[in-house]
């Protein structure tokens, strides 16, 4: 019989391994819709959420930023610039990237479009980019590597918030550091770069929903996962909009991004409550999945948010469909690199880089669509007049 | 069949909990849905006992219906004529896979959790580097029609089910069944006795990899283009398997046990998302079954020592 014991010990262990090395997207909700101390089913806040951050956020949302009109990635809100005369040096320049990763398709679009934007200086004698592949102790060792290359300017896309910034903050002390879209908690680095942010978006998605969703409604809300800063900021926002509403939250799923089982979370959701009557997401790359599952159950698509991915905004113009995007601009890849020329050059950049971030709606959505482009492409990549558009991010000829 | 018996017990008593709680899942509608979505995993489990009851494993089912998911979307690319072509393929793939996990497993005499998991790696990097990790193109409608369509009421994913049953249990009440429960139960009596071991488990890993390209297809029609496609199904497949008593380490468990203990997996998801409990739960649930079917398989061995049915065969 040992080759039977053998065999359950083999498979016992490679069961765990299995489970452990999964993402930690899969957690109960925070509150089951039954269980919930507040009325609207939102359950408890995020650990994230800064109220004054999100008052900041939702009123840049009103604020003209300044630059040219045309470059939204060179445009800033309300800029408290900082003084760079220390970093000023000759080139040619090396900058260096500490990517968190590029597994999905937003990421794609972005370093596609930041490479693109290197190509265009000259100055750049040498880019050396190192992909974290997600994960967060090789971001810390490719970042330690970096700076023994001699790097004049470090770029950092955190993969983590918390995890990464002691790496952040060591690097700070050697070479003048751009952090750009996910955020670390130290101001160390020279220049932040995103747009407004995740409370902007939640709360742009939820107030849709408000005003399209009759008093009362269900909602369903879907997330991706848990603990990154700005996925965590769309949701509280979205909360704190939902909790002040007439809307019933029923549900506040994480899906791990997966396409199939996003269509089951809401297929089920369908069957258990018989009516959704609006979806709110914390990122659009299932959306197209989510409305299929509407689709294949027979009843009518309800108000939902989606992103600037081509595949979403194809099916809202097909279907008709009561929507809205916010994004999260794929443009914002291409700051760091302006930013880093700015620094190496002695000029002044904003301490807090906040980009414009714009909303697709039903009346703008012509104009963001565009055919060529593959379904997973993202709409404001503000990669149009760079070199190599489309064919490089996948487009074909007009 | 008799075996088959208390995991159908287990079954009927969780589709009753379902019922209890969404009265629609007792209208043909409600229940045809949730036939369509067990669909791919009721076939993988059914490919992955072929594989367990010969007395191996197959980890790579997972991450080949990945692979082949971006593969057809990049391949079709929206193109309806391309559809068939892709599709056929796609099964040609599916049965490849199967054919090197089978050739390295016997020929080379690695261990099959080796062979597989090593192809597990091998596909996951190979789609990665293929798609930097965003899956390009678009599937076709005429592709899409398997997982979404249907014939009338009745899903393509259902029918395509039954389909797959009916031929899963013919092939195993035919002679390469009694061939591949001989070589799972014993495998060097099976082969003093003349039966191909060998032969015997590659079949059984290109069925496995036919039940993935199959169910990527269902799957790939169902959700869309996705580079997660398949993840985790190698442990749901596995876990549905043992779940319907089929012994790991192979000689004993039926096919239609085995897709039972799909159905019953994917009815207690279901379960567990009416009632308002999912995701890390569902990682616990598949854990905790998947340890107490082995320890139960474990506590029976001694039974191997008693006269069975089989041995009284042998012996005459």
């Amino acid at each position: 019989m040992p080759r039977h014991k053998a065999a359950v010990a083999v498979f016992a262990a490679l069961v765990l391994a299995g489970c452990t090395t999964d993402k930690p997207a899969a957690t109960t909700r925070p509150a089951a819709p039954a269980t919930s101390a507040q009325g609207s089913g939102t359950g408890t806040q995020s650990k994230f959420f800064v109220q004054a951050d999100f008052d900041a956020q939702l009123a840049m949302r009103s604020q003209t930023p300044q630059g040219p009109t045309d470059k939204p990635w060179e445009q800033a809100i309300a800029p408290k610039m900082t003084d760079t005369a220390k970093y000023k040096k000759d080139g040619p320049y090396h900058l260096c990237f500490s990517n968190a990763a590029v597994d999905n398709p937003w990421r794609q679009v972005g370093w596609k479009t930041m490479q693109a934007e290197v190509g265009l200086h000259k100055e750049i004698g040498k880019f050396t980019a190192l992909d974290a592949e997600g994960k967060d102790d090789k971001q810390i060792s490719d970042i330690a590597e970096l700076q023994a290359k001699g790097c004049d300017a470090l770029i950092v896309s955190p993969n983590t918030t918390a995890t990464l910034t002691p790496a952040v903050t060591a690097a700070c002390g050697k070479v003048p550091v751009i952090v750009f879209d996910r955020g670390v908690q130290t101001d160390c680095p020279v220049t932040f770069i995103k747009p407004i942010g995740g409370y902007a978006f939640g709360a742009d998605a939820a107030e849709f929903l408000v005003e399209k969703v009759p008093a009362g409604g269900k909602v369903l809300a879907l997330r991706i996962l848990p603990g990154v800063d700005v996925l965590e900021t769309r949701w509280s926002a979205a909360k704190v909009v939902f909790d002040k509403s007439q809307l019933k939250v029923v549900g506040v799923e994480f899906t791990d991004g997966d396409a199939a089982k996003t269509k089951s979370i809401v297929s089920d959701y369908i069957q258990r409550y018989g009516k959704i009557d609006g979806v709110w997401m914390d990122s659009g790359a299932t959306a197209v999945a989510a409305i299929e599952a509407f689709e294949d159950a027979g009843v009518p698509v309800p108000p939902i948010n989606g992103e600037d991915q081509q595949d979403f905004l194809q099916k809202w113009k097909d279907a008709g469909l009561t929507a809205v995007a916010p994004t999260y601009p794929t443009y914002q890849w291409r700051t760091p690199i302006i930013a880093a020329l700015k620094i190496l050059k002695g000029e002044e950049v904003p301490k807090m880089w906040n980009l414009p971030q714009p909303k697709v709606t039903s009346e703008n959505l012509s104009t963001y669509l565009k055919p060529n482009m593959p379904p997973l492409h993202y709409a404001l990549c503000g990669c149009e007049d760079l070199p190599g558009f489309p064919e490089t991010w996948g487009g074909k000829k007009s | 069949m008799k075996r088959a018996l208390p995991i159908l017990a287990v079954l009927v008593v969780l589709l009753a909990a379902i019922a209890v709680a969404n009265p629609l899942f007792l209208e043909p509608a409600g229940f045809l849905a949730f036939l369509k979505r067990a669909a791919p995993l009721v076939i993988l489990a059914a490919g992955q006992y072929f594989v367990i009851v010969s007395g191996e494993f197959d980890l790579s089912v997972g991450s080949l219906v990945t692979a082949e998911v971006v593969i057809a979307a990049r391949l079709i690319d929206g193109d309806e004529s391309a559809t068939w072509p892709v599709l056929a393929l796609l099964i040609v793939v599916g049965l490849f896979v199967g054919l090197v996990n089978g050739v390295v497993t016997t020929k080379l005499r690695v261990p099959s959790f080796i062979v597989t998991l090593g192809m597990l790696l091998v596909l996951r990097g190979a789609v990665f580097l293929w798609t930097g990790g965003a899956p390009r193109g678009a599937l076709s409608e005429g592709f899409r029609v398997f997982g979404r369509g249907g014939l009338g009421p009745m899903p393509w994913s259902v029918l395509i089910l039954l389909a797959v049953g009916a031929a899963a249990i013919w092939l195993m009440r035919a002679d390469f069944g009694r061939t591949l429960i001989a070589t799972g139960d014993n495998e060097r009596a099976a082969a003093l006795s003349g039966v191909r071991v060998g032969r015997a488990k590659i079949f059984a890993f290109m069925l496995s990899g036919l039940a993935a390209a199959v169910a990527a297809i269902l799957l790939g029609g169902f959700a869309g283009v996705s580079a997660q496609a398949g993840q985790g199904l190698e442990f749901s497949a596995i876990t549905a398997v043992v779940l319907g008593g089929v012994v790991v380490g192979g000689g004993r468990g039926s096919v239609p046990a085995a897709m039972a203990g799909a159905f019953t997996l994917e009815a207690l998801f279901t379960l567990l998302n009416l009632y308002g409990i999912s995701g890390a739960l569902e990682f616990t649930v598949q854990g905790v079954i998947i340890i107490a079917a082995v320890a139960a398989g474990a506590i029976r061995l001694p039974r191997k020592f008693t006269p069975r049915r089989g041995d009284a065969h042998a012996a005459s």
